[in-house]
């Protein structure tokens, strides 16, 4: 038996806000400090629990880098009274954290291949751990390819830093909006537009895809990267319901015989692709 | 330097790849060679669509303009895409803006053209039609993800 003391998942801890600020219109990233011991480590696709005091307890993505977990950093977009709370924070205020809770992106296991990153919309945050992840050990990596949609040009999370990715020559960045006025010099389209073009030139059999957005959104685009001949058992997906206990006990994510708190919310897209056919589930 | 007939250009586009020499030789006979700058516009929403053009390289914005607002891009075509089809369906007029984001080499065919020498083989006709309606087919599944506002808020 062991006698190792384990925190309690269900206790939060209390972190500060070191610094808050605007992403888009609706949505905020926050840096988070513990005011007791050290920030627990990550690893990319994780989320925490975080409870604002009085007003209630979401599930969020971790979107910072793993590689400096003291720096805890979440991208929130307001769309209830919880989520619109957390991006009422500021500087110095005092909220609750559990986690992280979850399953990872397994980049770290898939050197030598071709990585792609699909993301729609404020699918970005969850996949940006594992971007930086591939970035830092950039040379382990064939290629790295992101292919980002969002809605508008104004929409588009970490413009500046998918700007600077943009920039590198070791790293592919196509970028797509759902529309746009007449000063965009970009794409217009779909992400499945972009990404038949990222899979131009691959050997499908090394490319392993890492998708996270709309739900509709991924499972057009495992088509055609199923239609490209990537291998099932090399793409992954992060799946979003509502997470309340964040340990697999409560119920509220239940999805088929699996719990996204638990065993989600990253699934190898084979592990789930006959549920996610499935309608209203 | 080798000069490349505009058959041989037309073999290369995705759409056309498959056709025979023979098939291409008879499209030939409406195709010629297209460019604009960046900035031009290609065609305007009610011209009559005259012609259909073959993307080679370069960015179109296919646009929609109304009178309270400025126009919005709802669309993008790059090399390889296919741009108008208004040229096939009666009334035979453009529904939007075309404009060239960049530079733009294209090759056009000719829309009388092609409608006869489809009316006068059927077997052309056929042909058109199944290598360009895929095309149609994959953007207007586009355009259906695009109406359901897949990124905006979710309520919660």
């Amino acid at each position: 038996m062991s006698l190792v003391h384990k925190p309690d998942p269900m206790l939060p801890r209390r972190y500060r806000v070191r610094r808050a600020w605007t992403e888009l219109a609706d949505a905020t990233s926050m840096d988070l400090t513990p005011v007791d011991g050290e920030a627990a480590a990550f690893q990319p696709g994780q989320f925490n629990m975080l409870y604002v005091f009085g007003v209630g307890e979401i599930a969020i993505s971790i979107s910072g880098n793993p590689a400096e977990p003291e720096r805890l950093i979440h991208t929130t977009r307001s769309v209830g009274a919880v989520s619109a709370a957390l991006n009422s924070l500021r500087e110095g205020d005092m909220l609750g954290v559990r986690g992280p809770f979850g399953s990872s992106w397994p980049v770290a296991a898939e050197t030598g291949r071709h990585i792609v990153f699909v993301a729609g919309g404020l699918g970005l945050a969850p996949l940006r751990p594992a971007i930086y992840h591939v970035l830092e050990h950039r040379q382990r990596y064939a290629s790295l390819t992101l292919v980002y949609g969002a809605r508008s040009p104004d929409e588009l999370l970490y413009a500046d830093e998918i700007k600077a990715w943009k920039s590198r020559f070791d790293t592919e960045v196509d970028v797509t909006v759902d529309h746009a006025g007449s000063a965009w010099t970009g794409r217009v389209g779909v992400v499945t537009t972009c990404l038949d073009r990222a899979l131009a030139g691959l050997d499908p059999a090394t490319v392993s895809a890492f998708l996270c957005g709309p739900e509709i959104m991924m499972r057009f685009s495992v088509m055609n990267l199923a239609d490209a001949g990537v291998p099932p058992d090399r793409v992954w997906i992060s799946m979003e319901r509502n997470m309340k206990c964040a340990i697999g006990f409560c119920g509220h994510c239940q999805f088929g015989p699996d719990f996204v708190c638990r065993d989600g919310p990253v699934f190898r897209h084979d592990h789930v692709a006959e549920l996610l056919s499935m309608k209203e589930i | 330097m080798r000069i490349h007939g505009i058959e041989e250009i037309l073999s290369e586009h995705p759409v056309f790849k498959a056709f025979d020499k023979e098939t291409l030789e008879l499209l030939g006979g409406c195709a010629r060679n297209e460019h604009f700058r960046a900035g031009d516009r290609i065609f305007a929403e009610g011209d009559s669509a005259d012609k259909v053009f073959l993307l080679r390289k370069g960015d179109v914005a296919v646009e929609i303009a109304t009178s309270e607002r400025a126009p919005i891009i709802v669309e993008t075509l790059h090399p390889g895409d296919v741009l108008g089809w208004s040229w096939m369906v009666p009334p035979y007029r453009h529904m939007s803006d075309a404009r060239a984001m960049t530079e733009i080499r294209a090759i056009s065919l000719g829309a009388v053209c092609t409608r006869q020498k489809c009316d006068e083989s059927p077997v052309l006709g056929y042909r058109m039609f199944q290598h360009l309606l895929p095309h149609m087919a994959t953007r207007v599944r586009v355009l259906r993800l695009q109406l359901l506002d897949l990124y905006g808020p979710k309520e919660g």
